[in-house]
C-alpha cells in the first residue's frame, strides 16, 4: 500500500478515526434534514408551492442536481450506519461481564439509545423512500397536475393522501420522536468529537442541540398532524 | 462515634477465568468514621478468623493518590462522593441498614485478578506507546530558559492530576479509556517539551488504547462524574483535535522518513 493508503486505512481504523467520520457524515445529514423540513413545510403555502419546489428539484442541474444529492446523502448513510454498528459492536464487546447495579450520573436516555433510534431511523428511511420517492405499493405516480402549464408529477395530492393513512402517519410521528432524541445528542457530540467544544462551549452546543431537535420534531410533526388529525387539504 | 450495621454483596470470583458471584456478607458494629477500605479490613480480619477466605482488593498509599484503590460500589467506581477515591470514602457516608454492592471495575481489558481486584496493565501499555517525553539526561536545563504559560502550566497541571486508577473506563457504558488516555497524552502535548513527539505520542497511544480492546467515546460522560480527580471531558476534546491534526501530519512524516 501507498503511504496515503496506509494512512487513511490507519485512521478508519482507529476508534477516534472512525467517529471523526461518524461527526462528518452526520453534518452531511443535518444539513439534509434542515433542507429536508423547509422544503416539506412548503406544503402550509399550498398546492403550487409544493408541486413548483418539487419539479425544481427534478429539474436543477438537468435533473442531475438530485442525483448528486443522493448518491451524498445515501453515502452519508451508508457510512454513517456501517460505523456506528462497528463501534457499537466494539463498545458491547469490551465489557463482557455486565455489572450487577449500575448508577447513571451524566450520561442522558439519548446518549444510551443511540445505535436504538438510528437503526429504527434507518428503517423508517427505507419505508420512507419506498413510500413517497420510489412510490412502490401505491399509486402516487399516477398523480398528475398542470403548473405553468406543463405536466408536472402532484407532490401536493401524494402528501396529503399518504399521511390521511393513519398508520403511515403514526410511524412517521414515531420516527420523528427518535430523530429529535439522536439529534439532541449527536449534535452536540459533533463538536467535541471534532475537537470543537470545552466546559465553556459545551452547554451553548447541549442547548443548540436541543433546540434544533425540537425544532426538526415541531416542523416535521406538524404535517402530518395537520393532514391526519385536523384534516388539512383533505 | 457510631456503630453501623450493613449488609454486604461482595463479588467474589477465584480467579480470571472463573465464574463470579455475588456473596452476602453481614458486617455488624462498622465504626461510622472508618474509611470504606478499613470496614473492608475489618470484615477480612473476621473471614479470617473464621477460616473463611478473605476478599482480596487493591489498595496501596490510602491517601487519595496512588490510583491504586478500586471497586465499584452500589454502581459508580469508587462510590457515591464526587471527587473522591475508595480510600477516602468514609462510613459515615452510609446508613445503618443500608446494603452495599461491592464490584469490580468491569472491561475486557481490566480482567478480574480475584474477586475485587483487577490487571490494569493494559493501561501501561498505552503509557509505553508514547505517555513519555524524551529527554537528554544530564543537567537540568537553566531556570526559566523554556518560557510555559501560566494557563498552559495550569492546564498541563490539570491533566497530570490523573491518578490512571481506571474509574473512567469502569463508569463509561462503553469501557472506553479516552478520559485517561486523553488526560495523560493532554498533559505533554500542551507543553513544549513534548511537542517534538506530539505525533507519534498522540497516535500511537490511540492505537495502543484500541488494541488493548477498549470500546469507543460517545461523549456519555460518565468518567468525568466518576473521576476522582476531576478530570474534564475537555481532554477529550482535545485528543479528538490532536489526532486529526497528527493522522494529516503522520503522512508527511511516513514521506519524509522521519520528523515529528
Amino acid at each position: 500500500m501507498t503511504a496515503v493508503a496506509t494512512s487513511i486505512s490507519r485512521f478508519y481504523d482507529s476508534s477516534i478515526g472512525k467517529k471523526i467520520l461518524i461527526a462528518l457524515t452526520g453534518i452531511v445529514l443535518v444539513g439534509f434534514v434542515i433542507g429536508h423540513m423547509i422544503g416539506n413545510l412548503l406544503i402550509f403555502a399550498g398546492r403550487d408551492a409544493i408541486n413548483e419546489y418539487g419539479h425544481f428539484l427534478h429539474t436543477v442541474g438537468h435533473g442531475m442536481g438530485v442525483w448528486v444529492a443522493r448518491v451524498v446523502i445515501f453515502g452519508s448513510i451508508i457510512l454513517h450506519v456501517i460505523l456506528t454498528v462497528q463501534i457499537t459492536k466494539k463498545n458491547r464487546a469490551s465489557r463482557e461481564q455486565r455489572y450487577g447495579v449500575t448508577h447513571k450520573d451524566a450520561s442522558s436516555a439519548a446518549s444510551r439509545t443511540m445505535i436504538l433510534s438510528g437503526l429504527t431511523l434507518l428503517a423508517f428511511f427505507i419505508y420512507h423512500i419506498l413510500h413517497f420517492t420510489a412510490r412502490a405499493f401505491n399509486d402516487y405516480d399516477t398523480y398528475k397536475t398542470m403548473l405553468h402549464g406543463e405536466q408536472v408529477h402532484d407532490v401536493y395530492k401524494m402528501v396529503i393522501a399518504g399521511f390521511s393513512w393513519a398508520p403511515a402517519s403514526i410511524f412517521y410521528i414515531i420516527a420523528m420522536v427518535l430523530l429529535c432524541t439522536h439529534l439532541s445528542h449527536g449534535v452536540a457530540s459533533m463538536f467535541q468529537t471534532l475537537g470543537l467544544s470545552n466546559s465553556k462551549t459545551r452547554p451553548l452546543f447541549q442547548a443548540i442541540a436541543g433546540g434544533f431537535a425540537a425544532i426538526i420534531l415541531i416542523g416535521n410533526c406538524s404535517i402530518p398532524i395537520a393532514i391526519w388529525l385536523c384534516g388539512y387539504g383533505r | 462515634m457510631s456503630l453501623l450495621n450493613l449488609t454486604l454483596k461482595v463479588w467474589r470470583q477465584s480467579s480470571a477465568n472463573a465464574a463470579g458471584r455475588f456473596q452476602d456478607i453481614e458486617a455488624r458494629d462498622i465504626p461510622d468514621h472508618a474509611s470504606f477500605l478499613e470496614m473492608m479490613d475489618i470484615v477480612n480480619e473476621r473471614l479470617i478468623s473464621k477460616g473463611e477466605e478473605p476478599i482480596a482488593f487493591d489498595h496501596d498509599c490510602r491517601e487519595g493518590i496512588c490510583g491504586m484503590c478500586s471497586m465499584v460500589i452500589n454502581g459508580r467506581p469508587h462510590g457515591p462522593e464526587k471527587t473522591t477515591t475508595t480510600c477516602q470514602l468514609h462510613m459515615r457516608k452510609f446508613k445503618s441498614g443500608d446494603t452495599i454492592y461491592v464490584e469490580p471495575f468491569r472491561a475486557k481489558s481490566f480482567p478480574v485478578i480475584k474477586d475485587l481486584a483487577v490487571d490494569r496493565s493494559s493501561f501501561d501499555e498505552i503509557q509505553r506507546a508514547g505517555g513519555f517525553v524524551t529527554v537528554r539526561t544530564g543537567s537540568a536545563i537553566d531556570a526559566n530558559a523554556l518560557p510555559i504559560g501560566k494557563e498552559i502550566a495550569d492546564a498541563a497541571m490539570d491533566a497530570a492530576e490523573c491518578i490512571g486508577c481506571g474509574a473512567c473506563v469502569a463508569a463509561c457504558p462503553n469501557a472506553s479509556a479516552m478520559l485517561f488516555v486523553s488526560a495523560k497524552a493532554g498533559q505533554l502535548n500542551s507543553l513544549p517539551q513534548g511537542q517534538p513527539e506530539k505525533t507519534r505520542r498522540t497516535l500511537g497511544m490511540v492505537r495502543e488504547m484500541d488494541a488493548q480492546g477498549f470500546g469507543n467515546c460517545s461523549n456519555h460522560y460518565e468518567c468525568e462524574a466518576a473521576c476522582p480527580k476531576d478530570i474534564s471531558v475537555d481532554w477529550i476534546s482535545k485528543l479528538n483535535r490532536d489526532y486529526l491534526c497528527s493522522a494529516v501530519v503522520e503522512k508527511e512524516a511516513v514521506a519524509g522518513g522521519g520528523g515529528d
